[in-house]
């Protein structure tokens, strides 16, 4: 080798990357620093590791005595209403915003507000819109599906505009030209291009709404997030597992379903 | 195997000693089904020899590919045996089989380079049966293994690449990178399939002599499926001819007339004008 | 136009078997029945659904204006989700590396392991952050240890299927080549894969931060620390004044957010 030209070395490489150091080394001063500033220590991990223990022991078997059993159906049942009326309403409300949404068939100002509100819409968490809408509505299921309605409006909103607005003009100036209407070029030149896909946002949004129903209880808005609240205030540990089962289990159950009843409308 | 890899360490730049030693490749009853019943490859039997360049031709379809994947197992064969410097490569596993692969460069026909790593990374890429994870995770390559891959890029023109990523070359850039990364694993074989196929006429005659030179250095045996029988015919020592699963010509290209072609391609229409 | 719609409805006709057309009916039925059933069923209060705009009207209207001497309390509450969420992602992501390993097809051959990484995913994804924060803060206590973790198991669902899809989806050539070049499985994993995930990583991984940050932002109504527990004293005190300004503050930064990650996810991909 010493025949040869100076030969290259692992330097010549792979030259050292700075930014990319100083990436890497940011990111560890900065997970060291955040955990301090919130007390994660490995003192209180080792704790709760005993603590995680104990939880678990208190947790199993999973409680299933009728009478617990029938709380924790009737509380499923309220979920499983609360995401279909959501679903159904948001949906519903949807669709005119998204049309309106839709940058190629509405003037500016119109799309603009729409997109503003669908914003607005989206920006909070469902259960932060559950906590207002106990504050208006009172506790109970309604608070619970007026916060997903308006998760939902946002969502589908946003993914229906953004359908319509890559769907072909060609088809929409041909009805257009026939001398149609604004509803007749909706419904003859739009929604045909974006019904199929209009099918898939409804069964993600039923999916979406599912899981955050078992949720909006705990903050009051109804259905088995109450009972689950309920159970883990009271310590009943073995009620929240099997809680907790049961929305697994529902869960991968839809997940199931879903994908068949894409498969029919594909 | 030991004498291999002592080799391989004591002599970086190549076999240039160790060709004499019997680098022959002796398939025998080779038999590959992807489907239960419907053979691939049948029971071919072949020696190929340990020097010079052997060109497999035949339409596509007609187990090319399957024959030279069971040398490095990249398939595996329903039965038969492969032998080769001692051993018989159909029956190897785990890591026996890795550090016969390690001995066994492979060209391919989409050059299969890792788009997003340097040039220089992928030709190293070759050296990774020869170190642990862990030293590739930290690119912590063998100083002798750096300076060589930058000699071999010297050597096919692409010294100045070496630290652009795969993915800003050409085609025929790639696959000269691809040939490279073959020769850094010091092999005692190198298998081809279809190096040029993806490539225009003029670039795969360069091509294939850049395979045909770097091997030849190094006294490293080559064998390439190839389509093109004028490319075959030009570069290869000796030619085998497959059709439906079986041989039906090896001899040297000198020997091939346009019956064997008619036998392996069928039809003539092709070969008029 | 009645030809072009007719003929529109024949080739529709054509084109779905029976069965997909019972398939859909099916669907449609069901959907109706459900949403009746749900209406029927459900206990709402008419007088409440009636009352709803003036009790909204008196709520926003008793927000403003913002009571800024509670703005210290929010700012803390704020740094801290943030680092929640960042902490959490980050947690997330290194846990969700191995069950992604796992549930790739083209990795991990056994399909009983496959199972076993979905079942892991799909728990993750089922139990909502708010849910996983309450157990949480049952083993840890109040706070944001259980906040972090409640971020990160939540995110391993999202992250963990995202990323075995991308591994499943990263081109056989390149690892077909190091496979042939006799490399070990981890050099493979490492030269082989790690390149071609490399950007769905980055990417899955902001993507989760944005949404990391928003979720985080409630983990304090069940007492896993961040600014939701501003919120939650504010609106159980009745001090709406307080609670409009943290409702505006979590609006500020969630735009941001959003700003940041678009921003990033432009000049990366």
């Amino acid at each position: 080798m010493s025949t040869t030209l100076p030969s290259r070395t692992l330097r010549d490489a792979f030259p050292a990357n700075w930014t990319v150091r100083a990436l890497w080394l940011g990111l560890v001063l900065y997970v060291i620093y955040a955990a301090s500033i919130l007390q994660i220590t490995w003192a209180r991990f080792v704790i709760g590791l005993d603590q995680g223990g104990k939880f678990l022991g208190r947790m199993w078997p999973p409680n299933v005595q009728a009478q617990k059993v029938q709380l924790i159906t009737e509380g499923m049942l309220e979920s499983l209403q609360i995401a279909v009326l959501a679903t159904a309403f948001g949906v519903l409300l949807a669709l005119p915003l998204g049309l309106i949404a839709a940058r190629n068939l509405t003037p500016p100002w119109a799309s603009w507000t729409a997109r503003a509100l669908i914003a607005l819409l989206r920006t909070f968490h469902p259960v932060i819109v559950a906590i207002l809408f106990v504050k208006a509505v009172g506790f109970g299921a309604l608070a619970g599906v007026l916060a997903l309605v308006v998760a939902s409006m946002g969502f589908v909103g946003k993914l229906f505009a953004e359908a319509i607005e890559e769907i072909s003009m060609k088809q929409v100036e041909a009805v257009r030209a026939t001398g149609a209407g604004f509803l007749s070029v909706l419904i003859m030149g739009v929604l045909p291009q974006v019904m199929a896909r209009f099918v898939g946002f409804i069964i993600y949004q039923l999916d979406s709404n599912l899981r955050n129903s078992t949720m909006v209880g705990i903050v009051g808005g109804g259905g088995i997030g109450a009972t689950l609240f309920t159970a883990y205030q009271r310590f009943d540990y073995d009620v929240v597992l099997t809680i907790l089962l049961v929305i697994i289990a529902i869960i991968m159950l839809f997940e199931v379903v879903s994908t068949r009843i894409r498969k029919v409308f594909q | 195997m030991i004498t291999a890899e002592v080799l391989a360490h004591s002599a970086p730049d190549g076999h240039a000693g160790a060709s004499a030693s019997n680098r022959d490749v002796e398939i025998r009853n080779l038999r590959k089904e992807y489907r239960a019943g419907q053979p691939v490859l049948r029971d071919v039997s072949v020696t190929i020899a340990g020097k010079g360049m052997t060109a497999i031709i035949g339409p596509s379809g007609t187990g090319k590919s399957t024959l030279i994947r069971c040398i490095n197992r990249l398939v595996d064969p329903t039965s038969g045996q492969i032998l080769f410097m001692g051993r018989d490569l159909a029956t190897l596993k785990g890591a026996d089989l890795r550090a016969a692969r390690r001995t066994i460069g492979m060209v391919f026909q989409e050059y299969n380079l890792v788009e997003r790593l340097s040039v220089i990374e992928n030709l190293l890429c070759g050296r990774l049966g020869y170190m642990s994870w862990w030293r590739a995770l930290l690119r912590r390559f063998d100083a002798a293994d750096v300076a060589r891959a930058f000699d071999l890029l010297e050597a096919v023109g692409l010294g100045e690449m070496a630290t652009r990523r795969a993915d800003a070359l050409s085609g025929g850039q790639r696959q000269r990178v691809g040939i490279c990364r073959a020769i850094m694993q010091n092999p005692d074989l190198i298998l081809a399939d279809e190096p040029t196929s993806s490539l225009d006429p003029k670039t795969s005659v360069e091509i294939m002599e850049v395979l045909e030179k770097l091997a030849a250095e190094r006294g490293i045996p080559v064998v390439v499926n190839i389509h093109n029988v004028e490319l075959a015919r030009r570069f290869a020592d000796r030619v085998i001819g497959m059709s439906k699963g079986m041989i039906v010509f090896d001899g040297p290209p000198s020997a091939l007339e346009d019956h064997h072609l008619i036998e392996i391609y069928g039809g003539k229409g092709w070969l008029e004008g | 136009m009645s030809t072009a719609v007719s003929t529109g409805i024949t080739r529709e006709w054509q084109r779905f078997t029976l069965g997909e057309r019972l398939g859909r009916y099916a669907v449609y039925v069901v959907s109706a029945i459900a949403i009746i059933w749900s209406l029927r069923t459900i206990e709402v209060i008419p007088e409440f659904l009636y009352d709803a705009p003036a009790q909204t009207y008196d709520l926003f209207e008793r927000m403003w204006p913002f009571d800024w001497r509670f703005w210290p309390t929010v700012l803390s509450g704020l740094i801290e989700t943030l680092h929640t969420a960042t902490l959490g992602t980050l947690m997330a992501l290194v846990l969700a590396a191995p069950v992604a390993l796992l549930a790739a097809r083209n990795i991990t051959r056994s399909v009983a392991l496959n199972q076993l990484a979905n079942l892991i995913l799909v728990s993750s994804r089922s139990v909502n952050s708010l849910i996983w924060a309450l157990l949480f803060v049952a083993i840890f206590g109040p706070g944001a240890l259980a906040g972090t973790l409640a971020i990160a198991f939540r995110s391993i669902g999202f992250v963990g299927k995202l990323l075995g899809e991308a591994i499943e989806e990263a081109q056989k050539g390149p690892i077909e080549a190091l496979t042939a070049a006799g490399a070990p499985p981890m050099a493979i994993l490492l030269k082989g894969y790690w390149p071609q995930v490399e950007p769905s990583f980055w990417s899955v991984a902001l993507f989760r931060w944005d949404i990391n940050v928003r979720e985080s932002a409630v983990l304090g109504l069940v007492g896993a620390g961040g600014i939701g527990v501003a919120l939650d004293t504010a609106t159980s005190n009745l001090y709406w004044d307080q609670a409009g300004l943290v409702l505006a503050t979590i609006f500020t930064v969630v735009v941001l957010t959003e700003i940041v990650t678009s921003r990033i996810r432009s000049k990366i991909i």
